[in-house]
């Protein structure tokens, strides 16, 4: 394993008194003031995540539209530019490289935001698929910063203090905005469930918008454990729990971010089958009725039966539920039905729910490939 | 927050127990606590339970994740403190005032096991 690395706000972190670990190859911040806390200010107000680590790539060329939709499972081709759009790369056999956000700058160009844990394996995955397309892959992971600004209160906030107006910007669209003379990378994009925005720069201005978003004391610095509070609540997938190389992305249950009307793209094939009936287990939500807390990788039973798994399940932070998102046999996937997770030496049972695990406040607006 | 009480003895593994005759009572030290952050369930064994030495009687947990609980002692469970499944963040505040559960001492001989306070400060520097 390489040496841990760290994001260039690394040293703002250490002296806000971050508890600071490994995840995904980077040293980065959990919590600062406690999940619960970040978690709740990123519901009711605004919080900030450093998330640098994130992976850029850029793909430029004149095949750039025909070859990123033979190997995302969405469509960009017809989207106008300026659009951000959710999908995954599949392997052939349907199961997931990884999923990302593609940023469409022009015709000619995309901008790709993939896992930190992924950037090198999805780089090599992107360079090797290139073949018989008129396109250039580029790695800039190192070239950029990233911090995420989520809340309810983010789009006034970010005007009051930066001075940056984003109220024309629509959900999962992106512009250049010029501030303080830096170039930033604004999207109305996140990972939380709620209104909010991602900004791009390089690791200088990506230094600055933090310092005058913290000095402003109305963004609460958040780490990466309540960035995944927040996400589970949303039921938004993480690599390598709802989705990963061994769930097909019709299992993860994302079936809406895949465009089987296309007429090719990598992993279709599976896909395709799973879809007239091939199916044989997937990501449902599930509720506890006794009070335990159910965690990734607890097995989920059905009297004597394994019927599957826990993907990600918390003490939900918004609801004060147990909940958790599963990997079910199929059978087992209707809403209601009775299951049983193991919980140390105990059975605690529960049942099949939906997915929304707290009351969504944020309606994003203008959205039609990522609703 | 690195309080070490003395007059109690301690696990390698984080738990305390106070020794009040043939009963003894079980918590989780300070440290433990600062290390988990904030504590939102504990899984505690019934009344009437046998506990045994070393080995798993409960969990704590924080949003982020489980800990199990391992007995100082080996014994049958007397007393519960139902109250802290209410209030689980009463660790939080004060480790050495949020006990767990209490055990009529099965194996008095185990006590050697278990650390002194001078002994656990060295452990959870």
């Amino acid at each position: 394993m390489d040496e841990v690395r760290k994001t260039c706000l690394y040293d703002k972190h250490v002296a806000l008194g971050a508890k600071m670990e490994p995840f995904a190859g980077w040293l980065m911040p959990i919590e600062y003031t406690g999940i619960i806390a970040e978690h709740t200010a990123v519901r009711t107000k605004s919080g900030m995540f450093d998330v640098s680590h994130m992976g850029e790539i850029m793909v430029k060329g004149p095949d750039a539209l025909r070859y990123i939709d033979y190997v995302t499972t969405n469509e960009i081709a017809s989207k106008p530019d300026g659009k951000v759009v959710y999908g995954m790369m599949l392997y052939p056999n349907g199961t997931v490289v990884d999923d990302l956000l593609t940023y469409k700058v022009s015709a000619t160009e995309l901008f790709l935001v993939v896992n930190a844990s992924n950037v090198a394996k999805d780089y090599a995955w992107l360079v090797e698929q290139t073949e018989g397309f008129d396109v250039v892959v580029k790695n800039l992971s190192d070239e950029y910063g990233e911090v995420a600004v989520q809340g309810p209160a983010t789009e006034a906030l970010l005007r009051t203090i930066m001075g940056i107006e984003l109220s024309d910007l629509e959900a999962f669209t992106f512009k250049h905005v010029w501030w303080d003379g830096h170039d930033l990378l604004v999207s109305r994009t996140g990972y939380t469930g709620e209104d909010g925005f991602e900004i791009y720069a390089d690791p200088v201005a990506t230094n600055e918008v933090w310092d005058v978003l913290l000095a402003s004391k109305e963004i609460l610095p958040c780490g990466l454990g309540c960035r995944d509070t927040l996400r589970f609540e949303a039921a938004l997938p993480l690599y390598g729990h709802e989705i990963s190389d061994e769930i097909t992305a019709l299992e993860a249950g994302l079936g809406f971010f895949v465009k089987l009307d296309k007429p090719d793209f990598i992993g279709k094939g599976v896909l395709v089958e799973q879809k007239n009936g091939s199916l044989k287990r997937k990501v449902v939500g599930i509720e506890l009725t006794e009070k335990a807390i159910p965690r990734a990788h607890y097995e989920v039973y059905s009297g004597e039966t394994k019927i599957g798994y826990v993907t990600t399940g918390y003490l939900s932070i918004s609801a004060g539920k147990p909940v958790a998102m599963a990997l079910l046999d199929l059978a087992y996937t209707a809403m209601g039905t009775p299951i049983q997770v193991q919980i140390r030496n105990k059975r605690i049972p529960g049942f099949v729910r939906d997915k929304k695990f707290f009351k969504k406040s944020y309606k994003p607006k203008g959205d039609k490939a990522n609703e | 927050m690195n309080k070490v009480l003395d007059g109690i003895l301690y696990n390698p593994t984080h738990e305390w127990a106070q020794i009040q005759g043939d009963v003894a009572t079980f918590g989780i030290t300070a440290f433990a606590a600062s290390q988990l952050g904030t504590v939102v369930f504990v899984d505690l064994p019934a009344l009437g339970a046998k506990v045994v030495q070393n080995k798993e009687f409960g969990a704590v947990e924080s949003v982020k994740a489980a800990s199990d609980l391992f007995a100082p002692l080996s014994g049958l469970v007397v007393a519960v403190n139902d109250d802290l499944v209410g209030d689980p963040e009463a660790i939080n505040k004060d480790a050495f005032g949020a006990w767990m559960i209490k055990v009529k001492i099965a194996a008095p001989a185990e006590l050697k096991n278990l650390l002194s306070p001078d002994q656990y400060r060295a452990v959870s520097k």
